[in-house]
């Protein structure tokens, strides 16, 4: 990889490093800017149509279990262990989280749910601390250095490019009837309304009530009618066909970056994609002040420079602050002395459910849609008092249909044997009638909660591979019990013959699938000795590299992400188009 | 000219000029550029004059299907030695209104000069001023390779005395100016009835049944008259005019060489003209409806079988009740081109798949996935059947056979890199 083999291309105003949802948002914004933007994404191009048609999308072998669209771990992948004193070992199968390649990237197999985090969770730390007092030492948690105001008309902008379902709780602070009275407020009615319900979510929404709380159908990026967004790209109405989470959407029904933005982008002159090409390293001019581009692989093995005036990172989570890792960006974190910010913060979340068994009603688990559920928001953030509880955050309770697929969902009581007669037997009884009500919570972030470089295992490019050392802590195990046990007591209130409620114990184990919601390890915040990028998600170290996605988290609220990591990615297209773009320098000053 | 060739020099206009030894005087006026482009983008040049995949614009070498075989396009770029640079204004405007070319050999009719000889003298020469200002590409043509006798251009001039008569166009006094100008677009620079008229066994227009629908390279053009089952009748004038500019409106959406048209051609013109073109076209007689055939028994297993394959496969996205998704997913209730007379459209769409066409006005160019590989011939056939005689919709039954026709077409398209 040294630097001298790479030809240098012509420079171009501004480089963005993968190509999914955010890249897809800056690439279109930097072009209506009237920048020259190249793309450069590792994976393959696709789009709805020709990749994900309705004839062979529903796949569950195909994309479920042989993963054809995520990262692959012979070319990319991470070390893992649970603490700094054990040694990390590559993780050689896809299991927990399941990051995408390809255009799109995770975007596109999610499940689109699509929240805003509570203006509380952007104050975390002296939110909690005026309430509570002060934190544990070894709790890192901070505040965002951006508050939900802020955010609020960018959240917006993500949610009508979107077209999400929805029905308002909060309307410039009115609550209405039927949305999350807990939200902040917005300014105005989600774009379409909420999706229709089935079944299963309705007997928990009823029990929900019954037990006194606030349910609500939940955010979804799954289209209730036909919608054309405000850049005149078309989705249509969801057909309930189940198949969201791991999948492509062909009946553009889903929201992502091919579905929203890329008929539009595509067709700029100012805008280019790479695809199959794997940017290696950014690079810096020699007063370190600045990005001056970036070296990038090609499919055929050959390297290049691509000079930029701006470099955006957009690739996923883990590989943002492992590409400023690599490229001697800021200084890596270390959890001995608490020095360097690059990798710190690292944070998931922590999932538990309670299955719920009934004889007569037929819940058709099968019709279903990624984001189609009811959730009530009473246990979330700091909605509830924590007083004497030992600990801080939350996470929402919900009842989902979706992924009814035969290969993946086989509902069995406790005590099922695990296969054989008694276990078909048991999946044939149940799989028709039976409810799971999810807990999603909050991971606060920890001193020895990070990421840095491994020193033994390498990618195909011959680099250090990134090294994850994470483990839940009290603070994880005693919220996500909590939830557990309201979510039993809601359970109770369903009238089933039997419940199961399943908490979350012992180590974090990275081999089940639980969530794709990683972040942290390029967080933002006020000050340059707490945060890796500013406000507007600059660099504080090379103010024309900004790095976008959930990696600029300081910690992970009890939300999925993708509504703020889409807001706060127009934000920040925001402060370059206004800002930085007349005046190029820290927008912040340190 | 001249003045402009001492000033610019090396422009790509006076360069052409130059090598073409154009001592004639052009008109280089923009206003007469832009009448020649917007008269270039209603005769669609681009579409068969560049090849497909990554060709020049308008540097030919298109392979062009036609029932006697296959024709490359020519070069129309200013190139004095593969293009047109060397051509005189007298030879273009012979090419388009004669159908000649420079040497007085005739030209194929795949060029459309039995329409373009309806242009006058001086839209002609505007389109040529507007060619003049494109960039020369060298780019040789390839030899059509066309059947005996055909193959022998002097054949044409039995072909031309048959079917081809030359004369602009003459405006019809009862009628209103714009009216008169759509009928002059759609006979004229627009030749709609290449593909929309049907053809003699030499390929020459059936005059009377204009724009009565036709075969084109394995598509059935549907008829755009303005009667009812089958025709334009229940679009409006605005219908049409959302149609052309992009691609789609609530009863219909573009594929195949349409989508072409549209995205190349009819999206780019101004809505002036597209009004023209609908209200002309709406005012042809599209004939009698078509009665209806014999009402299918609902038992008939072909019907089941057809029901419950477009439940299956079809459903999602043309809705149950066949109303589709205006805009988006056409519906098939009541939609004309599933109800031609001809169901080589239908049968093809079934079996490729097919992709509307993407314009400014609506970016998202959404598709049908190909059911080639998933239903068999009968099954198409029932299913193709079923919607084309659902929700009061009727058409002729489409028969197995006929699917196997058209798959044996499309394969052979591929293998033979045609259109």
């Amino acid at each position: 990889m040294a630097k001298n083999t790479a030809k240098k291309l012509p420079a171009v105003d501004c480089v963005l490093v993968g190509f999914g949802w955010t890249g897809a948002i800056l690439g279109q914004e930097l072009t209506d800017a009237g920048l020259n933007v190249v793309a450069i994404e590792r994976g393959s191009w696709r789009d709805a149509s020709t990749d994900f048609a309705v004839t062979f999308a529903q796949d569950e072998l195909r994309y479920m279990w042989r993963k054809a669209l995520f990262e692959e771990p012979a070319r990319e992948t991470l070390t893992f262990r649970n603490a700094p004193s054990e040694e990390a070992l590559p993780m050689r199968h896809l299991g927990s989280f399941l990051p995408a390649t390809g255009v799109g990237g995770a975007g596109i197999h999610w499940n689109g749910q699509t929240w805003r985090f509570l203006p509380s969770d952007f104050v975390a730390r002296s939110h909690n601390e005026q309430r509570y007092g002060k934190l544990p030492d070894d709790m890192t948690v901070q505040d965002w250095g951006v508050t939900y105001d802020e955010l609020e008309p960018h959240y917006d902008k993500f949610e009508y490019l979107c077209g999400i379902s929805g029905k308002a709780g909060n309307l410039k602070g009115q609550i209405q009837e039927g949305g999350n009275p807990f939200e902040g407020p917005r300014a105005r009615e989600y774009p379409n309304p909420p999706l229709d319900m089935v079944y299963g979510p309705t007997l928990f929404e009823a029990a929900a009530k019954a037990t006194g709380h606030k349910p609500f159908t939940c955010p979804a990026a799954n289209m209730s009618r036909p919608y054309t967004n405000p850049l005149g790209v078309q989705l249509g109405p969801c057909t309930y066909c189940g198949f969201c989470e791991k999948f492509g959407c062909g009946n553009y029904s889903k929201s992502s970056a091919q579905t929203t933005i890329l008929p539009v982008l595509m067709r700029k002159k100012n805008f280019e994609l790479r695809t199959e090409c794997n940017v290696l390293k950014v690079l810096k001019d020699d007063s370190a002040k600045r990005a001056t581009g970036v070296v990038y692989i090609d499919e055929q093995g050959e390297e290049w420079e691509q000079p930029a005036e701006m470099v955006i990172l957009c690739a996923f989570a883990h590989h943002n602050p492992h590409l400023m890792m690599l490229s001697n960006i800021g200084r890596i974190y270390d959890p001995q002395t608490g020095q360097g910010l690059i990798g710190k913060n690292y944070a998931y979340q922590i999932v538990s459910g309670v299955d719920v068994f009934f004889d007569d009603k037929i819940l058709n688990p099968f019709v279903g849609a990624g984001a189609l559920g009811v959730g009530v928001d009473e246990y979330n953030g700091d909605n509830f008092d924590h007083s004497g509880l030992g600990f801080i955050g939350g996470g929402y309770l919900a009842c989902w249909n979706t992924n009814g697929r035969p290969i993946e969902h086989h509902p069995t009581p406790k005590d099922t044997p695990k296969w054989g007669a008694q276990w078909k037997k048991a999946v044939a009884k149940n799989y028709l009638t039976t409810a799971t009500i999810s807990t999603h919570g909050a991971v606060m972030s920890h001193r020895t909660n990070y990421l840095d470089l491994d020193p033994t295992y390498r990618n195909v490019y011959g680099q250090p591979l990134l090294r994850l050392t994470f483990d839940y802590t009290d603070n994880e195990h005693k919220m996500s019990d909590y939830l557990t046990e309201r979510a039993t007591d809601i359970a109770k209130a369903m009238k089933a013959r039997e419940i199961h409620p399943k908490k979350r114990t012992g180590h974090y184990d990275i081999v089940p699938y639980q969530t794709t919601h990683n972040t942290g390890g390029a967080i933002m915040g006020a000050d340059p000795k707490s945060s890796a990028v500013n406000r507007y998600l600059q660099s504080w170290d090379l103010h024309n590299l900004f790095v976008m996605g959930s990696c600029v988290f300081p910690q992970n609220p009890g939300y999925n992400p993708t509504g703020t990591v889409g807001a706060l990615t127009y934000w920040a297209a925001h402060a370059i188009r206004t800002q930085y773009l007349k005046n190029p320098g820290p927008l912040v000053q340190s | 000219m001249k003045s402009a060739t001492c000033i610019v020099g090396i422009g790509v206009l006076a360069f052409a000029g130059m090598l073409a030894g154009a001592a004639q005087a052009a008109d280089t006026s923009f206003a007469t550029i832009e009448r020649g482009r917007n008269l270039v983008n209603a005769g669609d040049c681009v579409a068969c004059h560049t090849q497909k995949d990554g060709g020049r614009s308008f540097a030919g070498g298109r392979a062009i299907e036609t029932p006697f075989g296959i024709i490359y396009s020519p070069n129309i770029t200013p190139d004095p030695e593969t293009g047109i640079g060397a051509w005189s204004d007298e030879d273009f405007y012979r090419a388009l209104h004669e159908g000649r070319r420079p040497d007085g050999t005739r030209l194929y009719p795949a060029f459309p000069y039995p329409y373009f000889t309806k242009m006058t003298r001086d839209d002609v020469m505007a389109i040529r001023a507007y060619l003049n200002t494109l960039p020369a590409v060298k780019n040789r043509r390839r030899e059509a390779a066309l059947t005996w006798p055909l193959n022998h251009r002097t054949v044409m001039r039995g072909w031309d005395w048959m079917f081809f008569k030359p004369g602009a166009f003459k405006p019809d006094p009862n009628k209103s100016a714009e009216w008169n100008r759509g009928a002059y677009l759609v006979q004229g620079a627009g030749h709609c009835g290449a593909c929309h008229t049907p053809k003699n066994a030499l390929g020459g227009d059936k005059t009377d049944q204009a724009l009565q629908g036709g075969a084109v390279q394995n598509w059935f053009a549907p008829k755009i008259a303005g009667n009812m089952r089958d025709g334009t009748g229940a679009w409006s004038v605005d219908d049409i005019v959302e149609y052309l500019k992009t691609g789609r409106n609530k009863h219909s959406g573009t594929a195949g060489l349409m989508a072409e048209v549209v995205q190349d051609s009819t999206s780019k013109l101004p809505d002036t003209d597209l009004k023209a073109i609908a209200t002309y076209i709406k005012d042809v007689d599209g004939g009698p409806n078509p009665p209806p055939p014999p009402e299918r028994e609902k038992s008939d297993p072909k019907t089941v079988a057809g029901a419950a394959i477009f439940a299956d496969s079809c459903s999602a996205c043309h809705a149950p009740d066949g109303k589709g998704v205006p805009h988006m997913f056409p519906p098939l209730e009541h939609n004309a081109n599933v109800q031609q007379r001809d169901p080589t459209t239908v049968i093809r769409v079934i079996l490729q798949g097919a992709q509307t066409a993407a314009t400014d006005a609506k970016p998202t160019p959404f598709a049908m996935p190909a059911f080639n590989w998933k239903l068999k011939d009968d099954q198409i056939a029932a299913v193709a059947t079923y919607v084309r005689n659902a929700w009061g919709n009727h058409a002729p039954p489409v028969d197995p056979g006929q699917v196997r026709d058209m798959r044996q077409k499309l394969k052979k398209d591929r293998a033979g890199g045609g259109s």
